[in-house]
């Protein structure tokens, strides 16, 4: 297969980017979209160019370090990562756009790799659970009812790629953020923290310059793992809930 | 056992702020404050709906009503008073839900700075069209208190004489047409809000979001419906 790429150039954070064309050639329909991205750099490589900056590690969709906006879609047209992605989906001769991830709170680093850490920060104020390490508990002490046990695994799904955001017109990290408080207050372990989790990390995303969610419904859409739009509607009335109780008694 | 390390949490205020000024702070408590006004201003209209369908039965009984509005809550409340206690509630409700949503919607616009090549639009018309149908609103609401409240700009301005205020001012089409089209981004803005307050309130789920979509599409069907008749009778002299 042959395509038409349109690649985001940038030097580091500071230079001034820009789309940059190159022809791809001999791409097959099994390769992976990253695949294909390293396809194209070797020939880079060998022409003494540098090759695109992207981030990538398991390539398998469970790690959640890839993820690149194909023609306007955050992960590209089907419903997984981009390194899942493969090429069959693109119609030979396909001219296809290839950006980062654009959000303010996630600049760019290079090329189409930016910077995520602002997950990290909302993750560190209270994503977890605190247990006393050393003396682990018998698994089996705290019955976990099923049901509750169902829904904190769909949410723990999240892979934090970011494509929630990436998709968001509004940059916003509601989706990434629930899937957490979702997980986490659904379970016996998650409930110490519950009020302050909530409040915690919402604060944390708000002052990482994220947008504030108008519903739309995008990220949802977007998400490789199937976060539903449900579990804002969980973090909202988790959050509305714990400013009521718990109005100034954080710790 | 100690605890090796503390996770830092983000410093609070001694005192505690008071609920609304806790909410206010924060994107999602700013976006319930805006869900509970526009509840407050949905529900205000779907009364105010069902009040003008009365013009159909005449000025008689039109004109009525409107002065039994003046007398609700006596003798207990004064003549007016009820009137004045739903004022100064809306205009709160309409000041805080109109500063919300802008203080809001600036920062959603600097928090995704850049657009991409090729944008995508998924969502539906309604949902896109929040921002500038807010806007259309706002400004309809002011026209509207001016030409039928105040009876500034009412080429009939009778107080006591609403009919005839009302047929007057639609008897001019482009006044009847600018009011038809408000209603219909009233129409569009009530489709998302309804069901978006319903998520932003926390009192969405899988099993519920049908229900809350279908009641979103109906109560917007019926407010667009019922408000623009209004015109469309006087237009036709159904109502003159
Ligand atoms: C003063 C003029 C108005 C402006 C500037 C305005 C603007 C907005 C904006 C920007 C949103 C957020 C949209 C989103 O998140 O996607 C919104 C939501 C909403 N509006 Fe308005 N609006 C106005 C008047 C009204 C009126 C008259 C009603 C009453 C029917 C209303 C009911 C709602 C509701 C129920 C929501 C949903 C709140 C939520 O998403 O949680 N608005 N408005
Ligand atoms: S919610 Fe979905 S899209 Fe967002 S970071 Fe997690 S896995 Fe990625
Ligand atoms: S590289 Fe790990 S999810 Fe794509």
């Amino acid at each position: 297969m042959k395509f038409t790429l349109r690649v985001w150039r940038q030097r580091d954070a500071a230079a001034a980017g820009a789309m940059t064309t190159y022809e791809v050639d001999g791409v097959s329909a099994d390769m992976s979209f990253l695949e294909m991205l390293d396809h194209l750099n070797e020939r880079l490589i060998l022409s003494g160019d540098t090759p695109v900056a992207f981030d990538h590690d398991c390539r398998e969709g469970i790690c959640g370090a890839c993820g690149v906006v194909i023609n306007g879609q955050a992960h590209g047209p089907e419903r997984t990562t981009a390194c899942q992605l493969h090429m069959r989906h693109f119609r030979d001769g396909d001219t296809i756009d290839v950006e980062p991830w654009r959000a303010e709170a996630f600049p760019v680093v290079r090329d189409l790799v930016v910077d995520r850490s602002a997950f990290d920060r909302v993750i560190a104020s209270g994503g977890y659970v605190s247990v006393p390490t050393g003396s682990a508990p018998e698994a089996h002490a705290t019955p976990v009812p099923k049901a509750a046990a169902d829904l904190a695994f769909d949410h723990a799904a999240c892979i934090g790629c970011g494509a929630c955001v990436a998709a968001c017109p509004n940059g916003s990290a509601m989706l990434f953020t629930a899937a957490k408080v979702v997980h986490l207050n659904a379970l016996p372990q998650g409930a110490p923290e519950r009020e302050s989790r909530v409040l915690d990390m919402v604060d944390t995303m708000d002052a990482q310059g994220f947008g504030g969610c108008t519903n739309t419904g995008e990220c949802a859409t977007a998400c490789p793992k199937g976060i539903p739009l449900s579990a804002i509607g969980t973090l909202n009335r988790e959050y509305l809930r714990a400013t009521v109780k718990g109005r100034g008694n954080r710790d | 056992m100690a605890l090796a390390t503390r996770t830092q949490h983000a410093q609070h205020p001694q005192h505690p702020p008071s609920l609304l000024g806790s909410l206010w702070r924060s994107t999602v408590g700013k976006k319930a404050v805006m869900a509970v006004t526009g509840l407050i201003m949905l529900a205000y209209l779907v009364a105010h709906m069902i009040g003008n369908l009365k013009i159909f039965f005449g000025p008689g009984e039109f004109d009525h009503y409107a002065h039994w509005l003046r007398t609700i809550g006596g003798p207990v409340l004064h003549y007016e008073w009820f009137l004045w206690i739903l004022r100064v509630v809306l205009v709160a409700a309409v000041v805080l839900h109109g500063v919300a949503a802008y203080q809001l919607s600036r920062r959603d616009l600097a928090a995704r700075p850049v657009k991409y090549a090729r944008p995508r639009a998924r969502t539906s018309y309604a949902t896109r069209t929040m921002r500038w149908g807010g806007v259309i609103l706002g400004l309809f609401v002011v026209w509207h208190i001016l030409d039928l409240t105040t009876l500034t700009v009412n080429p009939n301005a009778q107080h006591g004489h609403p009919y005839a205020n009302v047929v007057a001012s639609f008897d001019r089409w482009y006044v009847a047409a600018f009011y038809i089209a408000a209603m219909l981004a009233l129409g569009l803005h009530i489709r998302h809000g309804f069901w978006s307050a319903a998520q932003t309130l926390g009192a969405n789920s899988p099993r519920r979001d049908r229900a809350f979509k279908a009641a979103a599409n109906a109560l917007a069907a019926l407010l667009t419906v019922g408000f623009v008749s209004v015109p469309v009778a006087v237009l036709t002299g159904i109502v003159s």
